[in-house]
């Protein structure tokens, strides 16, 4: 019998430890599949797992892998691509990890053009802790740390990672895309294959930031969840190329 | 080779280059500014690579990846950098990652000041950051010993597969001294079977220090644990100064040691007293029975730790001893170096005073 559709090569054969809905899988899957497309083999790409619910990531992904610090990926990342300069090195992080703990991290690996690739998982909230405030969560949006929802005067508002890495000189290719349809999910592998392409041809650094559901903490069902992204999150996130060298 | 006349940061840079050290990333922080600075220059020139990082937390954890990726790496800082440094550190041991961390020690707490101090101690010699472990850590008193250990600092942190710190201070960085460069490494860098990226590990590397059943988590604690029992038995120095007969012990390490090595050989003809030094090389693991037999000897009184801090070695010593002898503190705060005066007037008051 033909195979027509299979498992990417790149994931391992552990089941994910991810709740119902969530789209992280997803996630994973495109990121696998584009590692697998590049054609230069396992042994050659190393990714760096973040803390948050990607943390397990070193278990899914068929490669080389570190675990690093809250927010420290690009850091480490930067270590292992200056070490292994012929490697695809990249990082997979969540939005308190990158945005939040993270934030210096990755604005200096950026501005650096450090030749890595960063996939940026932006879902509004701390999922791995139990729901508490991201610094992308939406002004009014209720979690268990902003039980009134995030009240501007006092929580600010959600940082834009995509528009603000955009202005600095070192990134070579930033995209938003969101995994709540099936096109999104077609153009989200498309944006992280063009993320890997440009460092592959050593322009500089990328980042994809994906939008992504998390139906536990947000309190909806995955359908609604999908809904709930595509009316709330996407007029907040637009989505788009921000930056292409 | 001939002596040269160098300051100490730089020489630890050198001699971390002729270790074969490739791989350096650090931030701006006095009194060790001239370590980044001469491995800006140095490391383009031996193929190497230098990272300014934006700030301490991201350059160890830089030291964390190129180390996971199988590099001969280092990084310096001083006392408010290497806090920042802790949680990386942490990481890096439960990790098993090799890598070297300079410490060259200012006054604190807080901003503190930029004048030698040994107020660092704790956290060398306690595991600074979360968690349980140990760090090997030498405590060199000349330049020419801080070149003599950076080889072997390297080669430690392959052998055990945990970080190893050099802990200097204001005075050894800055000060100039007449130093024998050591020789090139000669052969390859040992293998590295586990790193990520590199050839000679046939499996799927995974750098971690992650393990969520506690029961994993012991069980990997336990193999530290048996990796710093073998630091014990096998890594421990120190020197015994003139302590054959002492009336006093004292225990100083790094540029104290120098003062007391001074004071201990003036103290007969100055206060007709004979003193001894014990000095320990490393503080971790810490010369445990070098100090209990110089303390055990009949003629000694008073076994007395001299430090550029409020006195925390002291405790170290004070186990070391066991109640055995009376241990006595002598201490310089915030960036004040003491002189030997100092400390011979200590000691004088200290035998007149008895127990």
């Amino acid at each position: 019998m033909a195979v027509v559709f299979k498992k990417s090569s790149m994931l391992t054969d552990l089941p994910t430890h991810y709740c119902p809905g969530c789209t992280h899988g997803i996630i994973h899957r495109l990121v696998a599949e584009v590692c697998e497309e590049l054609n230069v083999g396992n042994k050659n790409i190393i990714g760096v797992a973040p803390v948050g619910c990607a943390v397990f990531a070193y278990n899914y992904f068929n490669c080389d892998m570190m675990e690093a610090a809250h927010g420290r990926a690009p850091a480490v990342a930067t270590g292992i691509k200056r070490a292994h300069p012929d490697k695809i090195v990249f990082t997979y992080q969540g939005d308190g990890d990158l945005a939040s703990i993270g934030a210096a991290e990755i604005v200096h690996a950026a501005a650096r053009g450090e030749k890595i690739t960063t996939i940026f998982v932006n879902n509004a909230i701390y999922g791995m802790t139990g729901g508490q405030m991201a610094p992308t969560s939406l002004v009014g949006q209720v979690t268990t740390t902003s039980p009134y929802g995030r009240q501007a005067e006092s929580a600010g508002y959600p940082v834009k990672v995509s528009e603000m890495l955009s202005q600095l000189d070192g990134p070579a290719y930033i995209e938003r895309v969101s995994v709540h349809s099936v096109p999104g999910i077609i153009a989200a592998k498309r944006a992280i294959k063009k993320a890997f392409a440009a460092q592959q041809e050593g322009k500089g650094f990328s980042l994809i930031e994906v939008l992504s559901t998390c139906p536990t903490n947000w309190g909806l069902t995955p359908k609604e969840s999908l809904k709930w992204l595509e009316d709330n999150m996407i007029p907040q996130f637009p989505l788009g190329v921000y930056k292409e060298v | 080779m001939a002596k040269k006349l160098m300051k100490g940061n730089e020489a630890i840079a050198e001699a971390a280059i002729q270790a074969g050290c490739r791989f350096f990333f650090g931030y701006p922080i006095t009194p060790q500014n001239e370590i980044p600075e001469y491995m800006a220059k140095r490391m383009p020139q031996v193929g190497g690579c230098f990272v300014q990082a934006e700030s301490e937390v991201s350059a160890i954890n830089m030291v964390y990846g190129a180390a996971g990726a199988g590099a001969r790496v280092m990084t310096s800082s001083s006392s408010p950098g290497i806090s920042l440094k802790q949680e990386g550190i942490s990481y890096a041991v439960g990790a098993e990652l090799p890598m070297v961390v300079v410490n060259i020690v200012r006054g604190g707490p807080g901003l503190g000041s930029i004048q030698p101090a040994q107020s660092d101690y704790y956290q060398a010699t306690r595991g600074g950051g979360h968690g349980d472990y140990r760090m090997l850590c030498y405590a060199p008193s000349s330049v020419q010993e801080a070149v003599d250990l950076m080889a072997k600092a390297f080669d430690a942190a392959d052998e055990y597969r945990n970080p190893v710190m050099m802990l200097g201070d204001g005075m050894l960085g800055q000060i100039m001294e007449p130093v024998e460069m050591v020789s090139p490494r000669e052969g390859a860098l040992p293998e590295k079977t586990w790193a990520a990226g590199v050839p000679e590990n046939k499996g799927r590397a995974v750098i971690n220090s992650l393990f969520i059943d506690p029961i994993e988590n012991e069980r990997h604690n336990q193999l530290l644990e048996a990796k710093y029992q073998a630091m014990r038995e096998r890594e421990t120095l120190s020197e015994s100064i003139g302590t054959q007969r002492a009336e006093v012990i004292l225990v100083a390490y790094g540029t104290m040691a120098r003062i007391c090595e001074r004071a201990a050989r003036d103290a007969q003809k100055a206060i007709g007293a004979k003193v001894g030094l014990v000095r320990p090389v490393t503080v971790w693991p810490f010369p445990d029975d070098a100090i209990r037999q110089a303390a055990a000897q009949p003629s000694v009184k008073r076994v007395i730790a001299v430090e550029m801090s409020a006195g925390q070695m002291v405790d170290d010593v004070r186990i070391a001893v066991n109640g055995t002898k009376p241990v006595g503190f002598y201490g310089t705060t915030g960036g004040v170096v003491p002189t030997v005066q100092n400390i011979l007037d200590h000691i004088q008051a200290a035998l007149k005073e008895g127990n």
